[in-house]
Order: structure tokens, then sequence, then C-alpha cells
């Protein structure tokens, strides 16, 4: 481990020059490859920090990934009556967990958002069809309760899953402006209401 | 045929009764799915309308095709695809099927490239481009898919298409990478190939471009990588732009070696 450390400094400089001329290609090709089309507008194709860290996880560094996960921390906006689930409506929750529509150049700008959880999660277990590109969350409360500890980490999780791993494939949905408080509120709901069929 | 998947899903539900065991039974009702509906391909017909278009005089030359060099020759269809995309001299440019296509389009009826570029899929010339590529794929069933990485102006695509590949953007923070760098995963029930390996880079390159059977519709690599793009979020790719060429580099030099089994069936 310390003689990686030790290496890392010069390897970095040499990956940094190489990887800034290929970056520029790759910046040029972008450039003249795509265009705007509806709310899909070519901002989309520039790069935030996280995003740019994680284009190239190999070299990602643990103390950068901290950093930046510490600075995704601070842009989660927590419920402001300490109301993450109680009033939100598992049944909303469900349809907004089970709509990937959204914000594609194809959709009509301004209509409300899915959350495409299903994409990826199981969540009712009654429900065959869902991905398995994140971890299965049938039964969510049931197993794992409903602590304040518990419930703050679903929101924030929820909200910006950045700021609990900066490489995460899930979509910074509060902070990216996807879903909505009250949105978060319902997809809540369905997560920890005794009566939501994910807990059942 | 749907009805085959409910009765199996449903008899699934019965015997089962176990969340696991049903998910591998509807995943087997599918993979039975799949496997009949590559026996009645509809992709047929696009080929056949694609044979016909490339020997048909049209466009302001009142031309055919059947001077256009895919890399093997003027003319030479056969194997073609395999080795696609290539380097050709004549554009000083890496060119998959389709760009290729319209420079042939171009050059040899003068039916210009903007009128495609800016075209709708499955209208009009870009339309026609899908038929011509279900005639051209078909010409190379069976043979072993040979992309020239040797070739540097490939080689710099093929690791053009790699960053691309990886390239996280938009509200989602998506790139390809998200869905496919992974073995076993899927979206919803679909499978998901993991094209950062060289048997799911031969699976899905092999079998694009396809008939989707869910939609009724023959789908060009380019029309499949559009929308990739679209539910990743991003702009608009441009057709036959570099990107969607580096992109096709990437994963035709990762399947190489592989066999060309398109046009496929597809869900």
């Amino acid at each position: 481990m310390k003689k990686m450390l030790m290496i890392a400094p010069l390897a970095l400089c040499a990956g940094v020059a190489f990887a800034d001329a290929d970056g520029d290609k790759l910046q040029k090709m972008i450039q003249s490859s795509f265009k705007a089309n509806g709310q899909a507008t070519m901002d989309r194709m520039v790069q935030d920090e996280v995003q740019k860290a994680c284009s190239n996880p190999d070299t990602l560094t643990e103390a950068r990934a901290r950093e930046l996960e510490a600075a995704e921390m601070k842009t989660i906006k927590w419920p402001s009556d300490g109301n993450y689930w109680e009033g939100g409506d598992w049944k909303e929750g469900y349809k907004i967990a089970f709509s990937g529509r959204g914000l594609t150049w194809t959709d009509k700008p301004g209509s409300a958002n899915g959350g495409g959880c299903y994409n990826c999660h199981g969540l009712d277990p009654a429900e065959m069809s869902y991905g398995t590109i994140g971890p299965n969350l049938q039964g969510y409360a049931k197993i794992r309760g409903r602590s304040e500890e518990i419930v703050k980490y679903t929101w924030g999780k929820i909200y910006n899953a950045k700021a609990y791993n900066a490489c995460s494939d899930m979509p910074r949905n509060g902070y990216g402006g996807i879903l909505t408080e009250e949105q978060i509120r319902h997809v809540m709901a369905y997560l920890f209401d005794p009566e939501s069929p994910v807990n059942k | 045929m749907k009805k085959g998947i409910a009765t199996a899903a449903l008899t699934a539900a019965i015997a089962g009764g176990v969340t696991g065991a049903l998910a591998d039974d509807t995943a087997a009702a599918l993979e039975q799915y799949r496997q009949m509906i590559q026996d009645s391909n509809p992709a047929e017909l696009n080929e056949m309308a694609g044979e016909e278009l490339w020997v048909t005089p049209r466009g302001p030359k009142n031309a055919t095709l059947e001077q256009c060099d895919l890399g093997l020759g003027p003319g030479v269809v056969e194997g073609a695809y395999a080795q696609m995309p290539r380097y050709f001299e004549d554009t000083g440019r890496v060119q998959d099927l389709e760009s290729r296509l319209m420079t042939c389009m171009e050059t040899l009826q003068g039916i210009p490239s903007e009128e495609i570029i800016n075209g709708k899929f499955r209208q009009g010339e870009r339309g026609k481009v899908a038929d011509l590529v279900a005639y051209v794929v078909g010409q190379s069933r069976g043979a072993k898919i040979q992309v020239d990485l040797d070739h540097p102006k490939v080689k710099e695509m093929f690791e053009l298409g790699k960053q691309a590949f990886w390239y996280r953007s938009g509200p989602m923070d998506f790139a390809c990478a998200t869905c496919h760098a992974t073995d076993g995963e899927r979206i919803r029930m679909q499978d998901l190939p993991n094209l950062t390996k060289h048997e799911g880079a031969a699976a899905a390159w092999g079998s694009w471009p396809a008939y989707r059977v869910s939609n009724s519709q023959f789908w060009t690599m380019q029309h499949r990588l559009n929308d990739c793009y679209r539910q990743q979020r991003t702009a608009e790719p441009i057709y036959g732009s570099d990107i969607t060429i580096a992109l096709s580099v990437y994963m035709a030099g990762m399947a190489n070696g592989g066999t060309m089994n398109a046009p496929a069936a597809k869900r």
C-alpha cells in the first residue's frame, strides 16, 4: 500500500497528461456528434465533478471519492418538518417507482417524471418485472425497521445517492431535479408504510 | 405466441409459489420465446426489400448501388459487414455500414446525405438505408467478425469508443457502462449484455441489427444507439456521427472472433 502511494504521484502526472490529450479528442467528438432535441439540450453533455471522476473509475482514489461524497452530502435537502414518509401516499409512490418516464427528448417537458425504481430494484415481492442493477429492496422496512437512522439514510440515498457512494449507478433524484420533495415522500411511503405491498 | 408466455407464466405461478422459482420460470419462458421468434424472422422482408433497392436505379443520377464499395471492392457484399466498421481511403473516415451506405448513395445516386442525417428513422431515405442494411448484413450471416484493430485510425476510434462508453453525463448520470459493464444484470425482465467482455459483445454485436417483436420494427445499430442515448437522457446523437461509429468500433472490436448472426429477432 505504501509502495503504491509513493509511485502514485508520478503515475498520476503521466496519466493526467495522457488523459487530457485523449479527453480533448473525446470532447471534440461529443461536440460534433450530438445535437439538442427539445429538453435534451447540449449542456447535458457537460460533466460535473462526480460524472467526470466516475467516467474513469479505475483512476479514482479513495480520498477523492470521500471528498466528492462529502460535497454531495451537503446538497441533500432534508424535509423541513421532519416528515419523511408518514405524510406520503404509498399508492402514489408505487406509480413513481413503476414509471421510467421523463427527461428524454420524446417526453413532454414539464410533465411529472417517474423514478424508474423498478428498472433496477425489486420492491413489491409480487411484482415479477424488476431489474437487478441495484440491490433487491423487497420487504424494505419489514427487514430494516423504521429507525430514524434508516429512514434518514433512505431519504438521503434517494435524494442524492452519490453522497454515500460517489460512483453509484443510481441517479441523484432530488439533487438532479428528477423527483420533487413530495414525490420522494411518496416513494418513501412505498418503502416504509406497513400497508405498502413492499412490506407485505 | 404471447398467449404461450402468459400460459407458461401462469403455470409457473401455480406450480411455483416461491418468488425465485417464478422469476426463473418466467426467464425460461422468455428464453423459449426468443428461440421461437428466430425461426420466423420478419427482418427477411427488410432483407428482400434491401436487395431490390441495391439493384434499382434511383436518385438524381438514376444509378444502382452495385458499384458501392463496402471495403472488399466495388459491388462485393458477401462478408463485407463482418469486417465493418473500417477505414475508407476515399472518405478518409472510419465508417460503419450506415454512414458508408450514405456515401454510396450520395456519390453513386446523388442522394444527399443531409437528407438522411436530418431524416427520421424508418421513414424516407433513412428508412431505405435500413432495408439496405438488412440486405448487406444478411450477406454476412455465419461469417467471423473481423474488425481491423491494427489499422491506426480504427484503433483510435476503438479507444475513443471505449472512453465514450464510460462517459457519464446528463440529469441521471448515466453512461453506456451503467447498464452494460456487468455480467448477468437486467433492466426489468430484459437481460443486459456485458459489452466490456468478448462474450457479451459478440452476442450483442453479432445479433444487431434486429427485428424487435415488442414494437414490430426493424432497427439498425444507429437506431439502437439513438434509443440508448435517449434513455440515458443525453442530447441526441446525430445519425452517422463519429461517436456512434466509435461505439460501434468498440463493440465490434470486443466482438472480434465471434459470429455474425444478424439480422436477428429480438423481444
